[in-house]
């Protein structure tokens, strides 16, 4: 009887239940709708639109629309017919009047230097639609470059509407004339290095804010309420100086007349000034001393939770300080030392300010250039790609550190 | 050695003139002398701020005296670390090491003697047997219940066969039952392994249970130290017969004294004798102890009668399972309890007139409260 009534009533009051809960759910999407919908615009779209421009190319199928249908089945080997020669002139002279053959020309010329000069030269000598059959002639006579299979292979691979050309660019690859991938030309071939550099550069203020920030957070941790308070303001305080008051200030202290040479000049350490800004050092120093409190929270948190009396026990049972503190303290605090390292070391990998100020030419990490991209020379499609890098290699280091939490999960024995 | 005493154990441990202060102001430990004797289980009992856990961490080397010495097997070991002092601990909240097995947990101590892989082995799963946790070597504490852990806590402590275990407050954490269970495993513990014990606890009975000797703290001084029937039967002032155990009091001013007894009048009305414990003189005022199964309520017309009838009125009775209590009023004590056959409250009325006695020898006289 009861067995019946109960599988009976089962139905609805799992009905029921999901019912209360919709509303529930529902209340909870309302609140927090606002700061979906700010997301989104703010975060996921820009996001979305960068991942789109690494790979978007219809800049040149735009212009040259004929063109671009009439090389589809192009097959590379040969020069194409003069049916292509017919198109490409009849898309250069309405490019020309409506005056949008600079966008190809930039385009072009990012993958073959020197087509900004045949394209514009050829709009410019090309009079008249040249008569039937005579187009290919014409466009040659004009400029011989037209006679190259590279120049027509250039506007083939351009044709998108998707191409992989930025992310190849981004990677210091590039297509041959076969279609393959093989590394860019020397001279173009500088991002590897940037973004060896860049990461070489975080590791290094990682390992640093580590290094420093350690003892620190244990202090924290372990004094008495009031004067870990006050250590805690210390630590806080440069969250609320402006990022740009304290890189200068590191310039204030660093140049070669500033307060630290002078210093050791006058103990007579030095008799030459120290060259301490505008070079590898200065960029560590500064960015260290700005991101060392995204080490110590996390790791104060974590040794906030590791009771004294863990010390206590090791003790007890033999173990000396440091065999305590190795076997003991520091595996508890992993959790704190991978979410700050990781921290840190995301958030240098976007540094952009700082090494622009107090570093040289050569510390310029892959952010500067990335703002290069965007503002001056407004190759969006390479600075897309170079962002597009940079955060896949981030998510690739943050997947990574969520398998290896995973991984050894740490649970509290403590019941406090 | 007096004559006719057994010889008792060597002391292993001894506090000689031990002072514990803090703050430069308060003494925690006032001037303690205590001797632990190879093989005993002591326990310190006191209510919290008393000095008890204090002299528990000066022992384990975690707190170091503000004055005196401590010595382990004749040596002093003032300024030992606590890692060389060879003396395992049981922590309140068990302290496992979270990140380890139980097995690792367990043969940690072993293994920063650099026991041999073997050895170490071999005594983790002695250990695990002796604690009936053989199955769950390769847990973690957190997947442990709270009496698991406990006993993970104590084979840990006692694996690398320390010359003393201490153990603060371990079953705090516990439930009711538990912890009497574990009570009684401790204790068994400690009389097949013959470890020497030193047991920190504010729970009287807990204290009772387990000791060969409980030290009475309060106020950073060791008010008694005795076998537990002996604080119980002969506490030598109101805070250990207060304590230990229940007990009434009744306030009164000593009369006269011969000999071991006294003659006190009741500050309410009346007059008993009682034991002189701890009076100073005719004239002085005393709180007198009475155990509250010590004392027999009488109807009038009851022929049975000693030096120490009073007059007293039910003011309700408690029903308590093996027992039952009647609450009386007492000379002005209106909280007078008295210990009944389960049964015999039924034939209590409330607000009934009837009287009380106890034996001489059952009521102390001792310091006012």
């Amino acid at each position: 009887m009861t067995a019946a009534s109960l599988t009976e009533t089962e139905v609805p009051l799992k009905r029921r239940l999901k019912e209360a809960e919709r509303a529930r759910q529902f209340k909870a999407l309302a609140l927090v709708l606002p700061l979906l919908v700010f997301l989104l615009f703010t975060f996921a779209g820009p996001i979305a639109g960068m991942l789109w421009r690494a790979v978007d190319d219809r800049e040149v199928r735009q212009v040259l629309p004929q063109t671009i249908a009439a090389l589809a089945d192009w097959d590379g080997k040969d020069l194409p017919d003069e049916k292509a020669y017919a198109a490409l002139a009849s898309d250069i002279q309405a490019a020309r009047a409506a005056g949008t053959i600079a966008i190809a020309a930039k385009r072009l010329n990012y993958a073959l230097n020197g087509f900004r000069t045949i394209l514009t030269s050829t709009a410019r000598n090309l009079k008249a639609v040249p008569e039937a059959g005579t187009a290919k002639e014409t466009l040659i006579r004009i400029n011989p470059a037209w006679r190259e299979r590279a120049t027509w292979r250039t506007i083939r691979d351009a044709g998108g509407p998707i191409t992989g050309f930025y992310l190849l660019a981004a990677l210091d690859l590039t297509r041959n004339a076969d279609g393959a991938i093989t590394a860019a030309a020397p001279d173009q071939a500088i991002y590897r290095d940037i973004f060896a550099r860049t990461f070489l550069i975080s590791l290094g203020v990682t390992a640093l804010c580590l290094i420093l920030g350690f003892p620190v957070a244990y202090l924290l941790a372990t004094l008495p309420p009031g004067r870990s308070n006050l250590l805690m303001i210390f630590v806080l305080l440069p969250f609320w100086t402006s990022l740009l008051v304290r890189t200068c200030a590191w310039i204030v202290l660093l140049q070669s007349k500033g307060v630290v040479n002078d210093s050791l000049h006058w103990l007579g350490i030095i008799d030459e000034p120290l060259r301490l800004i505008y070079n590898r050092f200065g960029v560590c120093v500064a960015m260290t001393h700005v991101l060392l409190p995204f080490m110590i929270l996390p790791l104060y948190s974590s040794m906030k939770a590791i009771s004294p009396a863990y010390m206590r026990a090791a003790a007890s049972l033999g173990a000396p300080p440091l065999t305590a503190f190795l076997r003991i303290y520091l595996p508890q605090t992993l959790p704190g030392i991978g979410a700050g390292s990781l921290l840190v070391f995301i958030l240098a990998l976007g540094y952009y300010i700082t090494p622009a100020l107090v570093g040289g030419a050569a510390d310029q990490m892959i952010s500067y250039f990335i703002a290069l991209y965007t503002t001056e020379t407004a190759n969006w499609g390479l600075a897309s790609a170079l962002g597009a890098v940079l955060l896949l290699a981030t998510l690739l280091l943050a997947l990574v550190y969520g398998k290896l939490v995973q991984g050894q999960q740490v649970t509290g024995g403590m019941k406090n | 050695m007096e004559a006719g005493m057994v010889a008792p154990a060597p002391a292993l441990v001894r506090f000689s003139g031990i002072q514990k202060t803090y703050d430069g102001e308060h003494l925690v430990v006032k001037n303690l002398d205590l001797d632990i004797r190879k093989g005993e289980f002591i326990t310190l009992l006191g209510p919290s701020g008393s000095g008890k856990t204090t002299t528990l961490m000066m022992l384990a080397g975690f707190e170091v005296p503000t004055q005196g010495e401590i010595y382990l097997s004749d040596r002093p070991i003032k300024n030992v670390p606590p890692h060389k002092r060879d003396i395992g601990m049981v922590f309140q909240n068990y302290a496992l090491f979270p990140h380890l097995t139980i097995a690792e947990n367990i043969a940690f101590p072993l293994s920063v003697r650099s026991t041999n892989k073997a050895e170490t082995q071999e005594r983790v799963s002695a250990a695990l047997r002796m604690i009936k946790m053989e199955t769950l070597a390769q847990r973690r504490p957190g997947q442990l219940s709270g009496g698991q852990q406990q006993r993970v806590a104590l084979a840990r402590a006692l694996v690398f066969n320390p010359q003393l275990v201490l153990m603060d407050e371990p079953l705090g954490a516990l439930d009711k039952r538990l912890r009497e269970q574990m009570q009684l495993e401790i204790k068994q513990l400690h009389e097949t392994m013959g470890i020497t014990v030193v047991y920190v606890t504010h729970d009287q009975s807990e204290a009772l249970t387990m000791s060969d000797r409980i030290a009475v703290f309060n106020d950073g001084i060791v008010q008694q130290i005795d076998r537990p029937d002996a604080l119980y039967e002969h506490p030598v002032n109101s805070f250990v017969a207060h304590f230990i155990g229940e007990n009434n009091v009744l306030a009164g001013t000593v009369e006269t004294i011969d000999k071991d007894y006294c003659r006190v009048a009741l500050t309410g009305s009346g007059a008993v004798t009682a034991r002189a414990v701890n009076v100073s003189g005719p004239g002085a005022s005393t709180s007198l102890s009475v155990r509250p199964e010590r004392v027999a309520i009488v109807r009038d017309g009851s022929s049975s009668d000693g030096p120490n009838r009073l007059p007293a009125k039910v003011q309700n009775t408690i029903y308590l399972g093996d027992h039952a209590l009647a609450v009386l009023d007492v000379a002005g004590n209106a909280e007078f309890m008295v210990k009944l056959q389960p049964g015999a409250h039924d034939s209590l009325q409330h607000g009934e007139s009837v009287h009380i006695t106890f034996r001489p020898e059952d009521c102390l006289a001792l310091d006012p409260v």
